[in-house]
């Protein structure tokens, strides 16, 4: 591959011609060589994000697109080289999987030598050699996204542009592709930018996620400060399982709630608020010790591996936790609950 | 127990009698054209000769209605394709009325749109006696019938992403009609090409009334020879007509058959 690119995203808004805003001014610095997760429900700009760097979207006026600090807002997607691959892969049906992966040399005028090596090199780093003849409507649905990814990387883009790729796979495949595509990733240490709404995806795939919300960017950050401090209630919500526990504060570092009271070490003024905290720093104490929180077991659900509980702590929204399958208490049991101090999390709306 | 079979038997029955109230006067009008005296019947024996008297008589009607059937095809490919794929990016309302209005020549009745064309360029004495001038009228009646064909499989595919998967790749306009569009719409290009000449060869309204004596088309000499010749002589016209138009609408059946596309299970690996 060339040098990885860098890509600056300049007050870019976006509405369109009824007027609707899909995306609020952004900036984003997109770093050489990283993987960037755009994600979101949908309708939260993250598509229409891409489509900018892409260049399929012109951004409204003010903002700007910069490849390697230069301008390429005007530019179009054909002279932006960039590697794009669509939900529905857009391969062409008159096209055989090698012509269709070749494609992009035939247009770069590249000598036909050179051409069937690079294609050759392609089916061979998606595994796919022996498809190269098939026409595109005999392909599988693994096998296309996979002839979509060789034909986007065989022109070696600055980047690469990936618009939910593995929608429209069933979960099992969903998992496998997704393990070949971080492996593929890093190796090639291409600047790739991925759209997902799938939140697995984005915690396994990114370097960086950015999480948005109706045009506007929630929070951006590392998987793991998306998971463990995440901005907002929007970005906790929306990121894996998290419990909410209404109450009041009190002075010296104590928050209260009709299941129990819980040790809050941070500063909080005193007054009604609300704590978050995830399953796994949920842990059931027995009676001798002391107890956080006490509520009754609602549902059991066994997962194999482990059993996800709901308890009932006497407010709206029960409490969610894992444990293990021979220790799981029976449905209508009492359970007395600790949770990890740091792993409370106090947040604005 | 006999009853499905008293059924299918009925069924048949019936099939087979409005097949023969149809095809038995096509049949009887080729052999009449065959015969050599059809008042005497087949008795009289068969003969060449009323096809080679067309052949001599007509000869230049036939190549003018060929002539003019493919002049229609070649302006209805280069208005109606280019249409079509206008269209099936326009997916608002001005392209639904306009998709709406090309049909009305359809609509119309052959005749008026035939006067409409004479009360309008009537004066224009060239073109009036040309051959041009019947090519109009069959370019009028007949795009509506490129457009939409072509348009039916622009529709059916994801026009507008296969297009930016190929600018993706760096291909420009250019490079994406030729390469994309026009390829993946091959089967409507078709389909839509042989419904016009077919179209054109035997349009008979519309060309009564644009014709001149000097730019008489097969259907218009048909239609001449049966009401002042031997009907012999018309029916071998027809027999040759025949000869001409059955391959063409075969041809359109094969391609109007859906294409059988073959299934491969995901087996989650490529190899």
């Amino acid at each position: 591959m060339t040098t990885p690119l860098s890509i600056h995203l300049q007050a870019c808004a976006k509405t369109f011609a009824d007027g609707t805003r899909v995306l609020e001014p952004l900036d984003v610095q997109i770093r050489a060589g990283e993987t960037l997760v755009l994600l979101g429900p949908s309708g939260c700009g993250k598509t229409t994000t891409l489509r900018l760097i892409a260049g399929l979207e012109q951004p409204d006026a003010g903002g700007k697109v910069l490849f390697d600090g230069v301008d390429v807002t005007q530019q179009s997607i054909e002279a932006r080289n960039v590697g794009m691959v669509f939900q529905s892969y857009a391969l062409f049906p008159n096209m055989s999987v090698a012509e269709n992966i070749g494609y992009g040399l035939r247009i770069r005028k590249l000598p036909a030598a050179a051409q069937r090596e690079r294609v050759a090199e392609m089916l061979e780093m998606m595994r796919i050699a022996p498809l190269a003849d098939r026409s595109i409507d005999q392909l599988s649905g693994g096998q296309r996204q996979r002839v979509a990814l060789a034909r986007a990387l065989a022109v070696r883009p600055r980047a690469l542009l990936l618009d939910e790729p593995l929608t429209a796979l069933d979960a099992q495949l969903r998992d496998t592709l997704r393990v070949e595509i971080n492996q593929l990733l890093r190796r090639l240490a291409i600047t790739t930018i991925y759209v997902t709404h799938d939140q697995a995806e984005a915690m396994a795939l990114g370097d960086r996620i950015i999480v948005m919300s109706h045009g506007r960017v929630a929070q951006m950050g590392t998987p793991h400060e998306i998971y463990h401090q995440p901005a907002n209630r929007y970005v906790a919500g929306f990121i894996g399982t998290m419990n909410r526990v209404q109450g009041e504060y009190r002075d010296g570092g104590v928050f209260t709630c009709p299941a129990g009271r819980l040790r809050w070490p941070g500063a909080q003024a005193a007054g009604a608020g609300e704590l978050l905290f995830r399953p796994e720093d949920v842990s059931i104490v027995g009676e001798g010790e002391p107890a956080d929180l006490v509520g009754t077991v609602t549902a059991s659900l066994y997962l194999g591996d482990r059993t996800r509980l709901i308890i009932d702590l006497g407010q709206a929204q029960p409490l969610t936790m894992d444990c293990l399958a021979r220790s799981a208490p029976a449905v209508g049991q009492s359970v007395r609950l600790q949770v990890d101090p740091q792993g409370l999390l106090a947040l604005a709306a | 127990m006999n009853r499905p079979r008293q059924l299918f038997v009925l069924q048949l029955a019936f099939t087979l009698a409005v097949c023969a109230f149809l095809i038995v006067p096509v049949i009887l009008s080729m052999l009449a054209g065959l015969t050599v005296n059809y008042i005497a019947g087949l008795s009289s024996g068969l003969t060449l000769r009323w096809i080679f008297e067309v052949w001599d008589g007509y000869r230049d009607t036939i190549f003018r209605s060929v002539g003019i059937a493919l002049a229609c095809l070649v302006v209805t490919l280069l208005l109606g394709v280019p249409t079509a794929y206008v269209l099936a990016r326009t997916r608002n309302r001005v392209g639904r009325w306009i998709e709406e209005l090309l049909v009305l020549p359809i609509a119309m009745p052959g005749l008026a749109t035939a006067l409409a064309l004479i009360a309008s360029y009537g004066a224009l004495r060239g073109f009036r006696t040309s051959w041009g001038f019947i090519l109009v009228g069959h370019v009028l009646f007949t795009l509506p019938f490129m457009v939409r064909s072509v348009l039916a499989v622009l529709q059916s595919i994801d026009l507008k992403t296969l297009e930016e998967g190929a600018a993706s790749l760096g291909a420009g306009f250019a490079r994406r009609f030729f390469d994309i569009v026009l390829p993946n719409c091959r089967q409507g290009i078709l389909a839509g090409s042989l419904m016009v000449v077919t179209l054109s060869m035997g349009e008979f309204n519309m060309t009564w009334l644009l014709h001149t004596p000097l730019t008489k088309t097969l259907p218009v000499g048909l239609a001449d020879a049966y009401a002042s010749l031997r009907l012999e002589v018309g029916s071998a016209y027809t027999l040759i007509f025949f000869m001409m138009i059955v391959p063409l609408l075969l041809a359109m059946q094969t391609l109007a058959r859906p294409r059988t596309t073959k299934f491969i299970a995901d087996d989650g690996s490529a190899s």
